[in-house]
């Protein structure tokens, strides 16, 4: 019963074909759409539509679909979703490993954009916390009492990511000694919705924030500089200051990865190596996600403005 | 207050005798605070449930879901091919109504699909819907759904709003046909009705989050899941009513029925269906706004619309644009709720004149039909009938955010100072005394409530519930759902019973508590959740803000319910025999209405634990983050056994209170 309803399915894509008009380089492969997944930040947005208008450009049939960052791997799994642009590091990495354990969805490389994850406060507060951006500054008491509230006092409060993102913050406040307590956000916008009420009656903060972002554009800080990341020092205890714990360090830089379905090698190959190919760095996404979320341009206009300056870029990751 | 007459009341209605010491009670009392006080040092297996006697749960579901996914088999074709089938006989229908209202109707897919037929011109689909209520109820229900769906196009959610349409205009009918087919089944078959209200209970309680990865991989991603998981979600509710509603049809009918010959089928669909119908329609008012409910986490899987909207708003911090999704939401559920509630009062009434109304409803078909074929030419032509233009939308702007900037520049101080004296003398000190108690004495005393309260069968199940929940290891993070949940029902119950009793002897004052409540209920709880964190910072202060806030409906519906059902005779006894109001209202009205306001306290915890999802998303660490940290972990397993725990939670307060309502009932003697 499947199979006739999967025929009349491609049945329909042929005739749609035949009306329109295919581009001879791709006679071989699948006029279906490809499904690339949509969630619900900014960034992930214009990665996702920039790879769709390059895909189009290169021929393809391109769909876009809402789906959630976590749950959309259920779909990917299935075929009923093809790529999805933006997998972090730190906050995807599991459910990654999970899904490409199956061998139903594999990794297509990095985006070539490296997740910057760290501790942050605004700038105001380096009036009460005189030696930051470094670290050691947040063990001075009276520092830690000026970034406290009445349930945390005297220790300060750090506000940490939902606890879904990993991040090692309970166990860095522990072997870094700091008289800080974590408390963990739901989800990201509980984050900036705290940010963004500290910052408009100046009021202590100090949280977990990443880029690329609009937060760093539109918020004046800095990140505090903990020991650097190194791989021992989140597998070696000996290493850094504390020589019997782990995480006595700042957190890594994560890659963002292109994942998606295994299938699509096969069904459009041509737009597996564009996928693959596909590369942007962080201060060009940066710049696009200040022109949409702050300065309130489409995101379609800003990735059609960057299509056009940078023509040369895109048309090597489709091959012309 | 003068107190002459007080004890004249006992007459009327009988003491609740609550001063009577119940021997029982006191031994099961003393037991459980001996076993307390005897603490974790002696006895600790009875405080902290044994690693070594965990069952493994968690994986055992896992592993049958993952059978059920990718092996289990008929012969012919497997359980998840199965489930495609049916998805997209689902998807059928929807395809049809996405076409009609938004996307029209397009010849191959993706980009490089090409629109063969335009969807409705807005104007039709406001056409439509203002006939509808015109028809149903009136000029004032006309002018009603007209604004809201006005709104809508105003604000410029329209395109949203007919995705989100699209999925309830499936979703509804597939809920109520299905939930109708079932309410029947289990009130033809005792034995199916036994078997059935347990899945209905669990249906209804466990998160949406704990199944959604199963039904993702079931039933493929996209709006067809969203249609499932909301069926799941909304059919019960109509289910129930069904059966309800059949038991309750008049005995004389039935004797007619037998009378006049009929077959057990005419007997179904032509004599008891029919004469239930008041109350099947209270049903499909149900399934709608339970749909709506489930708008966001629909837009989570594919389904679109003003779920995402929201959803994407507030993830940029824009709450003037959040509230606009949201508010569109609850117009579309206001404009869909009255006009089915006006279809089930207009039904009641041409029962009994059907020939006259069959000519009006021609008209209207014939007046609707031409208009659609009118707008839809001209709107060929004039794209401002086809879309609204841009340049008449409306938009909040940046008003909102400057609201809430206000708020929180001037007063964020103030709240911090109640915020943290009732957090650190309320909250955090009943948390703490709930993390104590040792998890043997409480499930004891559970099946003891049970056994007083409804024999030995209920001490059986919530005995067996209870001790399920420390076996799963779910014990800990069980203390803290239930002290979010209780504390908020709490509130709810101590805001909502008083505005109730308020609200129920005023007209005016209970409409526009209606208004605002059935706003609580559909506005999406993203919407005020994010403002709440702006003013109280993450925890579980602003998790109780938003648990009380959606939690406080069935409170005060309730307790209306109840107070205008008291029998008007007893009240003008009470006045004659020199009561004054405050008398008759706490001797006579609340006592009578103490089963409802009981029934009301039930939904409250119903709706509360329904939250705990969205609690999550604030950092509380209970069982809903539970569920949460399953769902991106991507395990089912862990995620179905936090979920259950949540469905054993519902279920044992929901069978203690019953049965003690029960029992209320008959003492005053109401049955």
């Amino acid at each position: 019963m499947l199979g006739t309803f999967r025929f009349a399915r491609s049945a329909c894509a042929a005739l749609a074909l035949s009306a329109t008009v295919a581009l001879p380089a791709l006679a071989q492969e699948s006029t279906d759409p490809i499904k690339l997944t949509l969630h619900d930040w900014t960034g992930q947005l214009i990665t996702t539509e920039l790879m769709g208008e390059v895909l189009k450009k290169a021929g393809y049939n391109v769909e876009y679909v809402q789906a959630d960052y976590l749950a959309q791997f259920a779909g990917l799994e299935s075929g009923d979703l093809h790529v999805a642009m933006e997998m972090w590091e730190t906050t995807g990495r599991d459910a990654m490993d999970a899904s490409t354990a199956t061998g139903k969805t594999e990794v297509f490389g990095p985006t070539g954009m490296k997740a910057k994850e760290e501790w942050w406060y605004p700038e105001y507060m380096k009036a009460k916390c005189p030696g930051l951006p470094n670290w050691e500054a947040l063990k001075d008491p009276a520092c830690a009492e000026a970034f406290s509230t009445a349930e945390t006092a005297p220790k300060g409060r750090y506000l940490g990511g939902p606890v879904t993102w990993g991040g090692y913050d309970d166990e860095r406040v522990v072997s870094l000694d700091l008289p800080f307590e974590v408390i963990h956000a739901g989800t990201d916008a509980a984050l900036f919705a705290e940010l963004e009420s500290a910052y408009q009656r100046e009021a202590p903060i100090l949280l977990w924030i990443y880029a690329p972002h609009w937060a760093p554009a539109k918020y004046k800080g800095e990140w505090v500089e903990f020991p650097e990341y190194t791989k021992e020092c989140y597998t070696d205890p000996a290493w850094g200051s504390n020589t019997s714990e782990l995480y006595d360090c700042g957190k890594p830089f994560g890659e963002i990865w292109k994942v998606g379905w295994a299938g699509v090698k096969d069904k459009w190959p041509g737009a597996y190596s564009a996928i693959k190919a596909f590369t942007i760095d962080n201060d060009a996404m940066g710049q696009m996600i200040t022109k949409v979320d702050l300065e309130g341009q489409t995101v379609s206009a800003v990735v059609q403005e960057w299509m056009g300056a940078n023509e040369a870029t895109w048309s090597k990751w489709i091959g012309k | 207050m003068t107190a002459p007459a007080l004890d004249t009341s006992r007459v009327i209605a009988p003491r609740l005798t609550p001063a009577r010491i119940s021997v029982p009670w006191l031994v099961a009392g003393i037991a459980f605070v001996a076993l307390w006080l005897a603490g974790p040092e002696r006895l600790p297996a009875l405080f902290t449930y044994p690693k070594d006697w965990l069952i493994p749960a968690a994986r055992w579901i896992g592993d049958f879901m993952k059978w059920l996914v990718n092996e289990a088999s008929f012969g012919l074709f497997t359980f998840t091919q199965l489930t495609r089938f049916i998805a997209a006989i689902i998807d059928l229908p929807y395809r049809f109504a996405l076409s009609l209202i938004s996307t029209g109707f397009l010849s191959g897919q993706g980009s490089g699909a090409v629109q063969i037929v335009p969807p409705l011109p807005w104007i039709a689909v406001i056409a439509i819907v203002v006939l509808l209520g015109l028809y149903a109820g009136g000029r004032r229900l006309a002018i009603l759904v007209g604004v809201c769906f006005g709104f809508l196009a105003v604000f410029g959610q329209w395109n949203s709003a007919m995705v989100t349409l699209a999925s309830i205009l499936v979703a509804v009918p597939i809920g109520v046909v299905g939930g109708l087919l079932l309410g029947i089944a289990a009130y033809r078959w005792e034995r199916f009705e036994r078997a059935l209200t347990p899945v209905l209970d669990l249906m209804q309680t466990i998160p949406v989050f704990a199944y959604l990865v199963p039904i993702l991989f079931l039933f493929g991603f996209g709006p067809t899941a969203a249609v499932v998981a909301t069926l799941i979600y909304a059919m019960p509710p109509m289910t129930r009513i069904t059966t309800l509603a059949l038991k309750g049809v008049p005995s004389e009918i039935l004797d007619l029925g037998r009378m006049i010959g009929c077959t057990r089928r005419q007997m179904t669909w032509r004599i008891m269906v029919p004469s239930a119908r008041d109350s099947l329609m209270v049903g499909v008012n149900q399934v709608i706004m339970l749909s709506l409910n489930m708008v966001i986490i629909a837009s989570m899987i594919g389904a679109g619309g003003l779920g995402f909207d929201v959803l994407a708003a507030l993830r940029r911090l824009d709450i003037g644009a959040g509230l606009e999704a949201g508010l569109a939401i609850v117009a579309l559920a206001v404009a869909l709720d009255r006009l089915s509630q006006a279809y089930a009062i207009k039904a009641g009434e041409s029962a009994h004149a059907a020939e006259a109304g069959f000519v009006a409803r021609h008209g209207y078909l014939v007046g609707a039909l031409a208009f659609v074929m009118i707008t839809a030419i001209i709107g060929l032509v004039v794209p401002a009938v086809q879309s609204y233009p841009d340049a008449l939308k409306l938009s909040t702007g940046t008003f909102f955010n400057e609201v809430v900037r206000w708020i929180n520049v001037n007063f964020f101080d103030t709240f911090e100072a109640v915020k943290n004296a009732l957090l650190l003398n309320v909250l955090v000190p009943f948390k703490r005394f709930l993390a104590e108690l040792p998890w043997a004495g409480v499930v004891a005393l559970l099946a003891f409530a049970g056994w007083r309260l409804g024999g030995w069968r209920l001490a059986l199940t919530t005995g067996a519930l209870s001790f399920l929940i420390a076996a799963t290891g779910q014990w800990d993070k069980a203390t803290v759902t239930v002290y979010l949940c209780g504390i908020s029902v709490v509130f709810a119950a101590l805001i909502g019973i008083p505005v109730g009793v308020l609200a129920a002897e005023r007209d005016r004052l209970w409409r526009w508590v209606q208004a605002v409540i059935d706003t609580l209920q559909t506005l999406p709880s993203f919407v005020y959740l994010m403002p709440a964190v702006m003013l109280f910072r993450v925890g579980d202060f602003t998790a109780m803000i938003a648990v009380v806030a959606y939690a406080i409906a069935p409170a005060i519906r309730y307790t209306v319910l109840g107070l205008r059902r008291v029998d008007p005779n007893l009240i003008e006894a009470g006045r004659a025999m020199g009561c004054t109001r405050w008398q008759i209202l706490t001797k006579i009205k609340l006592k009578l209405a103490l089963p409802e306001i009981m029934l009301g306290l039930n939904q409250t915890i119903m709706f509360a634990l329904s939250m705990l999802v969205i609690t999550a998303l604030v950092g509380t660490r209970d069982l809903g983050q539970e569920v949460y940290i399953a769902l991106t972990k991507a395990d089912t397993g862990r995620g179905l056994v936090a979920g259950l725990a949540v469905a054993f939670i519902a279920i044992i307060a929901d069978r203690l209170i019953a049965a003690g309502a029960a029992r209320t009932k008959k003492r005053l003697g109401l049955v």
